[in-house]
């Protein structure tokens, strides 16, 4: 399956090769290069490339290509998936996952990568096992390593990986006992010029933490489960549950993981939380241009807007502004052409507002398209689908954890057109 | 957390490269102390950072240097360089700094090992190359310290392709590691010992796979699945020894192997689709619990083995689809196709006769345990089930795989970019699928290009009449975006648009002429390209736009729109008679100028106007010629020639001339404007074959559906040996095997329920050849699920709270009972083993037996009469094999009829009659169940009224003032609608004169019920008698239903009030199936109740029979009782226990009911059902029938 692992970084260097079968020559990703010099940016690179001998299938994360090479036959999304899998495991083991901190832990990394795939196929990509194989590094760790020559690496097999809950490790301990939920809803928006919704849905997600010993068995129930269109789940949930009772019944992995995502059905209708007035115009002669944007609160539900933010890919064509914002400040990237409007907190009594003017290159014609704004916000203590968790019951251990559950509602892709 | 991280790290590792400095300057004496004290280190460290040495450090260690995180960011292009130096060897640091990783490796040390061996696998990483440290590496293979050994392993797999003879000297330790008792080291030995790729050992690897095959840990065997391919790979030539090592590890029963040997299986010998018969229907149970990549591989093979073992589902539909297609865009349709769409669709109707299609219980039981890994959180495994649906479900259900697919959207653009490329290829087949989510395909300014095309791809797909002009509206707003290809995609799609969508081409074409004006050119020349493609099909029509764009030429100066101008006014230009001479004169004159099919176009553009109007343009074309006569581009001067030889006449122009008018001016057909994802599906969908278009080496084909299917019996398991083992470790094991979240009493689920509705809907579909549609019972199931949610929130609370108090006293006794019934379920095998090959006679026979049985529904009427009179005299029935078995008989009776009891296909509810313990048979039945009872429904004439029914009056006699009704619940699923309560209501006229227009009206039920009315009855003679059957959704309650009953001269009020016991439909269970379900309802859902049986109610028959009386259950075959083994003492033979089991109609919950018998009548009975209330309510019933 996946015969060879290239991490290049977007200046265009190979920084970590890894073979799985025989060694393939790194020359191979001459021609992911060349693809990656004409695409404008990176994410225009497409995922699968086909060579004369090869197939390279790459993702784009953290400004790094994690490139693969394939020489038969395999689902393209089941490398996409495996290479997003490496990513998340990198982040997680390092906290971040850039080229220095690879380089860093190269030999951490590599023993990953060694034990995530076998001959090419998946080997262990369970977070849980492979911790309990190699120890991620911590401070402590590495000056208490350094001292004894002990090792990171374990010699016993993961208990996971014979267990049939893999994603939990045997004999966990914890003097508090704890299980946190956080409820994060995204709305994805289309708005149209005049601030009529075109498209709107809510995506949701469950990150959960759990820090319980032994081997708890979690009910989690909602007061309104049948708002839930679509769902995917970790593997831990029990799917037989949720068809039958709708209650999410699971063992849950150790540590962070995300329980479920889900969709509320676009039939809904969605609370969008703030209207958008805005007016951006390029005049045909004098080679300039008027914006004027203001953002007020809609359907909020009585509570604060926060982290608002707006940013506009401005025509190319357009030089420089000026402008005034009634509260928060802007900025505008030259070479780039972005404008960022950071306003923060949405004050309900005095709707920001940011106007002024925009210079257009003289000469150049009027840009044809008015730019889209892209909104940013968060509300804390809501879901704006109104989803709500009923209770969380604990079986098969005599503690009593500590539960908590936080909603959150962030904008997705909110994008208003003009 | 990093920076802190890094400086603690530092000092160690600088320690060591500073070592290697100090030790070649000041000698060997160094190298027993190579770690230092902590503070002494530092300072060694902080003090031997002197300019000169950094640089020293540098140049040689750059390859390691950052291993340790010394090297960081500097060190990019000097690395390139070291690498292309080390080529030439004239590196002078290189060997130093080599020399002293070998003498760090040989130090009895293992932190110097592990610090050397850090380093190494650094220069690995980056692609350096450190062959010449492979003897002092290998040499470390046996270091007692695990992570150096895995570096090495490391290490060694990377290198001893290059160096065979060397690394032979590691296999012994290998071969030591494989007897290790630690399973891990037996694991990892057995890994690098089959990556090392030494042609060698080939002998020695097959020996190891071979036994590690058969290795007591599944994480060895799963390793062993690894080694297979890579052997393979090595040596092709034992392929055949390694197909019986797959072979046996495809019956191993372990989730884990599960997935590594499929995809040894894909890799070796993908042609071998016999050796997955066996295991089919294991693979298709584990399913659920095998890890996501395994499922991903596993799933796509079952596609293929699908595809070659089972019928198409929608033979008959996907014909008659085709037509329908046609006919419904059909604005420009021929006649005769129309004709070839009524042949097509009279073909396919004696089809249908011919062969009704019914589907394989096995390929069933494939969709049905895929279908909830359309919720996977692994967008790989949403895929791949999602491509077995496409290509294998019937079509009436691949629709729900478009949620999940619309929910990868979300996912990163990759993956969004393989799943749009997907649902690109299924919108051209399956485009109603989408259409609900049409607006999850807009497209936002942000997404990268290739996903704004691929979106706008599918759009163009999901394009119809009646959603055409939001599309449109949409894409005028992506006109106007930045991203010029996408703007040209854009106009393409416009176009395309236009062409499929008859009602909106001139909304387009205008829209189109608008962008004429468009200041940007690559718009208006993808614009012209469009239009022209779009005039093509009604030129006529629309002659001021070629006047128009004739304008155009002086301005637009992409070549690709100036000859599609010239070759439309060209072709036209009988419409534009004045414009066109004045639009050659202007051509002829850039004609030098101009670009190469700019210049093709002219000429032809001449050609054409001199054959139709060669007064004015004669002497201009003859120019024009002479131009091109001298062009550097030999396509034009060949062009020129071919021309003037054709056109102007002269005394040796040859035949042909004579005909150029009608060579140019031939009417051209339109171009058809086709999506580039048509015919794409015949790569497998989430392939990368189908992503590129193109072959990918080792795609397997998918193959067509067979025309007849194989015998499915190969797929029948013979119950291996070692499942009669007894000793108790044994046992254990097994049970700890046991899939943990699977529901491997997949029939029992409430999934399974909806299904077999489903079912049924397909099975009546073929056999009548009507449009009876799947999706409909699809909707009825929802609304099912969506009212017992309703339902289960109220009992929620109460429950969890209950739940928690009963859980911990329960524990023990559901423990003792699961071990109990694993014992038992060796025992079952034992007996399916022996009724095996009983069975699957039975089935072959089945196939026949439905098929008459649709044909003629006169013979089951008469069928279910003598059901009732057999009924009543309570004869066992196995002595008349057309007679439908009763609920009273006996075990040993029951046991024996199983074989015929599939053949039996009367409306009456069968699943009792088959105590066939696998699963096979039962879900077979609930198939051809199906199929039988949708008959029933289209002629309800054939109930028979069963005297065996309790009737209960609806209205007297007096207060109908004649007319009497009364109603039973006659027991039959009522097919219309699965989740209702069939009641079959009987009129009798005892009045003088006749009743007329009998029906229903004004009914008044409680929320969430609905009634299905009965048909109007128009004529009921005087002193007639007649029957009706409605359906009511009781909604599980045993509320009434209140309704008007009218004549044609009165209305009464009435109402039905179900018993509880009618409010569920009997299901079939196996014994064990059955402990384990009961198991699971304990606590709350558990009511006991002590009784003494009435006198005449002693005996076995007696009890069952008043049971299923006062309530609709079927009995639970135990046949256990007569045929134990020793483990279980059997109960004493006149103490029996019976067991009946059934599920509630609208909710589908279990109902589990268990009567006990003790000494001197005493018994205990036991409700187990989910519902509290009507469990609470059978017992009360049950309790009564039983002792009254």
């Amino acid at each position: 399956m996946i015969h060879s692992l290239f991490l290049i970084n977007h200046t265009g260097d190979i920084f970590l090769e890894k073979h799985w079968k025989s060694v393939i020559s790194r020359g191979v990703c001459d021609y992911f290069l060349e693809v990656k010099e004409k695409a404008v940016e990176p994410e225009n690179v497409p995922p699968v490339l086909q060579t004369p001998h090869h197939y390279l299938i790459s993702i784009y994360r953290d400004k790094l290509f994690f490139l693969s090479v394939i020489q038969t036959e395999v689902p393209p999304l089941f490398v996409i998936e495996f290479l997003h899998r490496v990513a998340d495991t990198f982040q997680d083991y390092f906290g971040e996952c850039s080229e220095s901190i690879i380089k860093d832990n190269v030999v951490t990394v590599y023993e990953l990568l060694e034990e995530m795939l076998d001959n090419g196929f998946p080997l262990a990509t369970e977070s849980n096992i492979l911790k309990e194989m190699i120890k991620p590094p911590t401070i402590l760790r590495s000056v208490v390593n350094t001292l004894t020559g002990s090792s990171n690496v374990g010699d016993k097999l993961p208990t996971g990986q014979l267990s049939n809950i893999p994603w939990r490790r045997a004999a966990v301990k914890y003097t508090n006992n704890e299980a946190y939920f956080d409820v994060i809803e995204e709305i994805d928006a289309i708005l149209d010029k005049s601030g009529m919704t075109v498209f709107a849905e809510i995506q949701g997600v469950i990150e959960a933490c759990t820090r319980l010993s032994g081997m708890p068995d979690l009910t989690l129930s909602f007061m309104n489960p049948r708002l839930l269109d679509d769902v995917s789940f970790h593997p831990c949930v029990r799917f037989k549950r949720w068809e039958s009772e709708r209650v999410l019944s699971f063992i849950p992995p150790d540590g962070n993981f995300t329980l479920m995502t889900y969709h509320v059905s676009s039939q809904n209708l969605v609370a969008i939380p703030v209207y958008v007035k805005q007016n951006i115009s390029f005049f045909e002669t004098g080679s300039c241009g008027r914006l004027d944007i203001t953002i007020g609160p809609k359907q909020t539900m009585g509570k604060m807007v926060e982290g608002l933010m707006v940013t506009v890919h401005m025509p190319k064509a357009v030089l420089s502004v000026n402008l005034t914002a009634s509260q928060g400040n802007y900025t505008y990237d030259l070479a780039t052409k972005v404008l960022v409007w950071d306003i923060g907190k949405l004050n309900p009594q005095k709707p920001p507002n940011l106007r002024g003017t925009l210079s257009v290159q003289s000469g150049a014609p009027r840009p044809e398209e008015n730019p889209a704004l892209d909104i940013k916000l968060k509300i804390q203590q809501l879901a704006i689908s109104g989803l709500k968790v009923n209770r969380l019951d604990m079986y098969g251990e005599k503690y009593k954890p500590f539960k908590g559950v936080k909603y959150m509602t962030k904008a997705g892709k909110f994008q208003v057109r003009t | 957390m990093t920076t802190m991280q890094k400086l603690l790290q530092l000092p160690v590792n600088a320690v060591n490269i500073v070592k290697t400095v100090q030790s070649q300057v000041q000698g060997q004496e160094e190298d027993k102390s190579p770690v230092l004290t902590p503070d002494g280190g530092q300072q060694t460290w902080y003090n031997a950072l002197q300019p000169d040495e950094l640089r020293h450090l540098r140049s040689g260690g750059s390859g390691g240097g950052f291993g340790g995180g010394g090297g960081g960011g500097g060190g990019g292009d000097q690395e390139e360089r070291a690498v292309l130096e080390e080529g030439g060897g004239s590196f002078q640091n290189q060997p130093l700094r080599h020399d002293d990783l070998k003498e760090m490796l040989d130090s009895n040390k293992d932190s110097l090992k592990l610090e050397a061996m850090k380093r190494i696998v650094a220069m690995v990483a980056r692609g350096k190359n450190a062959s010449d440290l492979f003897p002092a590496v290998v040499k470390n293979v046996a270091c007692k310290n695990i992570e150096v050994k895995k570096l090495v392993y490391v290490y060694l797999v990377r290198y001893a392709e290059e160096q065979q003879d060397l690394a032979l000297l590691s296999i012994s330790t290998f071969q030591r590691g494989l007897k290790d008792p630690n399973q891990l080291i037996r694991a990892s030995a057995l890994r690098v010992l089959s990556s090392i790729r030494v042609t060698i050992i080939v002998p020695i690897m097959m020996l190891a796979i071979k036994e590690a095959a058969s290795d007591m840990s599944p994480y060895v065997r799963k390793t062993a699945a690894h080694a297979i391919p890579k052997l393979y790979s090595l040596d092709p030539e034992q392929k055949d020894q390694l197909i019986e090592v797959i072979e046996k590890l495809l019956a191993d029963k372990t989730t884990l192997v599960a997935g590594s040997v499929v995809m040894a299986f894909e890799e070796v010998c993908p042609e071998r689709i016999d050796l997955i018969h066996k295991n089919y229907r294991k693979l298709c149970n584990l399913l659920i619990d095998v890890e996501e990549w395994g499922q991903v591989v596993i799933i796509n093979m079952l596609t293929r083995y699908a595809r070659t073992q089972f019928l198409n589902p929608n033979i008959n539909e996907s014909l008659l689809e085709e037509g329908g297609e046609k006919t419904f865009y059909g604005s420009e349709e021929d006649e005769d196709e129309d004709d070839e769409d009524k042949d097509k669709k009279a073909e396919v109707a004696t089809m249908a006769k011919r062969k009704p299609y019914v589907m394989d219980p096995d390929h069933r039981l494939l969709l049905r345990n895929t279908k909830p890994l359309l919720q996977s959180r692994n967008a790989a495994v949403v895929m791949a089930v999602a491509q077995l649906y496409f290509h294998l479900a019937p079509k009436a259900e691949v629709g729900v795989i478009a949620k999940a697919l619309v929910r990868l959207l979300r996912s990163h653009s990759e993956v969004q970019y393989v799943v749009l490329q997907n649902v690109a290829t299924m919108t051209i087949k399956r485009r109603g699928m989408f259409e609900p989510y049409l607006k999850s395909f807009y497209i936002r300014s942000t997404d990268p290009t290739q996903i704004k095309v691929l979106k706008l791809e599918v759009l163009t797909n999901l394009a119809n009449e009646t959603n055409i002009s939001t599309i449109l509206r949409e894409f005028q707003t992506y006109i106007k975006s930045m991203d010029k290809d996408f703007v040209a995609a854009t106009i393409q799609a416009i176009g395309r648009c236009a062409t499929n969508i008859g009602e909106v081409r001139d909304t387009c074409l205008n829209g189109l002429v608008q962008l004429l004006s468009n200041r940007d050119e690559l718009v208006v020349a993808e614009s012209v390209v469009v239009i022209k493609k779009l005039l093509q099909m009604q030129p006529e029509k629309h002659s001021d736009i070629i006047k128009h764009m004739a304008k155009l030429i002086d301005n637009i100066q992409v070549p690709m729109a100036r000859a599609s101008i010239l070759w439309l006014i060209g072709e036209y230009c009988e419409h534009v008679p004045k414009i066109s001479p004045d639009v050659l004169r202007k051509m002829a004159k850039s004609f030098t100028n101009e670009e190469d099919i700019v210049k093709l176009q002219i000429i032809n553009l001449a050609a054409k106007l001199y054959l139709t109007n060669s007064k004015q343009t004669k002497l201009l074309t003859q120019y024009v010629l002479n131009l091109a006569k001298y062009d550097q581009n030999y396509d034009i001067r060949d062009r020129a020639r071919f021309i003037r030889q054709l056109i102007v006449p002269t005394e040796k122009s040859g035949a042909l001339s004579k005909y150029a008018k009608k060579l140019f001016l031939a009417l051209k057909p339109a171009p058809v404007l086709e999506s580039p994802f048509k015919d794409r599906d015949h790569f497998q969908l989430g392939s990368l074959s189908h992503l590129l278009n193109a072959k990918a080496g080792g795609y397997q084909e998918l193959p067509d559906w067979p025309e007849a299917a194989p015998d499915p019996s190969v797929r029948n398991v013979e119950v291996p040996e070692w499942t009669k083992c007894s000793s108790r470790e044994k046992r254990k094991e097994k049970k700890v095997e046991k899939p943990f979240y699977s529901d491997s009493e997949g029939e029992s689920g409430p999934t399974e329920s909806a299904d077999s509705e489903s079912d049924s809907a397909n099975g009546s579909e073929s056999v009548s050849g009507s449009e009876v549609s799947g999706s409909g019972s699809e909707s009825e199931e929802s609304e099912e699920g969506s009212e017992s949610e309703e339902e289960e929130e109220e009992e929620d609370e109460e429950k969890d709270k209950k739940k928690k108090k009963k859980e911990l006293k329960k524990k023990p006794v559901q423990e003792s009972e699961s071990e109990q019934s694993s014992e038992e379920e060796e025992e079952e095998r034992k007996h399916e083993r022996k009724s095996k090959p009983r069975k699957s006679d039975s089935e072959t026979e089945s196939g026949d037996e439905e098929e008459s049985e649709s044909e003629s529904s006169q013979s089951e009427s008469d069928e279910s009469e003598s059901e009732a009179e057999v009924k009543k005299k309570k004869k066992a029935a196995q002595s008349k094999p057309p007679a439908k078995p009763v609920k009273t008989d006996g075990k040993k009776e029951k046991k024996e009829m199983s074989l015929l009891d599939l053949d039996d296909f009367e409306p009456a509810p069968s699943p009792q009659v088959t105590p066939v313990n696998s699963f096979l048979s039962s879900s077979l039945v609930t198939d051809l169940e199906g199929l039988s009872l949708s008959d029933s429904v289209l002629s309800p004439a054939t109930i028979a009224p069963s005297s065996a029914l309790k009737s209960y009056e609806l209205l007297h006699r007096i207060t109908g003032e004649g007319l009497s009704v009364e109603y039973c619940f006659s027991r039959q699923p009522f097919s219309p609608d699965a989740n209702m309560v069939a009641v079959q209501i009987q009129f009798t006229n005892n009045a003088t004169s006749d009743t007329k227009n009998l029906h229903m009206e004004d009914v008044k039920l409680q929320s969430g019920m609905r009634v299905k009315e009965f048909p109007e009855i128009e004529l009921l003679p005087a002193g007639e008698t007649t029957t009706a059957v409605m359906g009511i959704d009781f909604c599980d309650s045993t509320q009434a239903a209140n309704f008007q009953l009218c004549t044609h001269t009165r209305k009464f009020f009435v109402s039905i009030q179900p018993p509880v016991g009618e409010l569920m439909r009997p299901i079939f269970l196996t014994e064990n199936e059955f402990k384990k379900e009961q198991g699971q309802l304990m606590g709350m859902n558990e009511i006991t109740e002590r009784l003494t049986l009435d006198v005449k109610c002693r005996n076995e028959h007696t009890i069952v029979q008043r049971v299923t009386t006062a309530a609709n259950l079927s009995r639970v075959p135990c046949g256990s009782d007569k045929e134990c083994s020793p483990p279980v003492p059997p109960p004493p033979p006149d103490h029996p226990v019976h067991r009946f089991a059934g599920r509630t109609v609208t909710s589908s919950s279990l109902v589990l009911v268990t009567v006990a018998t003790k000494e001197e009548g005493a018994a205990q009975l036991t409700v187990n059902c989910e519902k509290m209330v009507i469990g609470t309510m059978l017992v009360k019933d049950i309790l009564q029938a039983l002792t009254q």
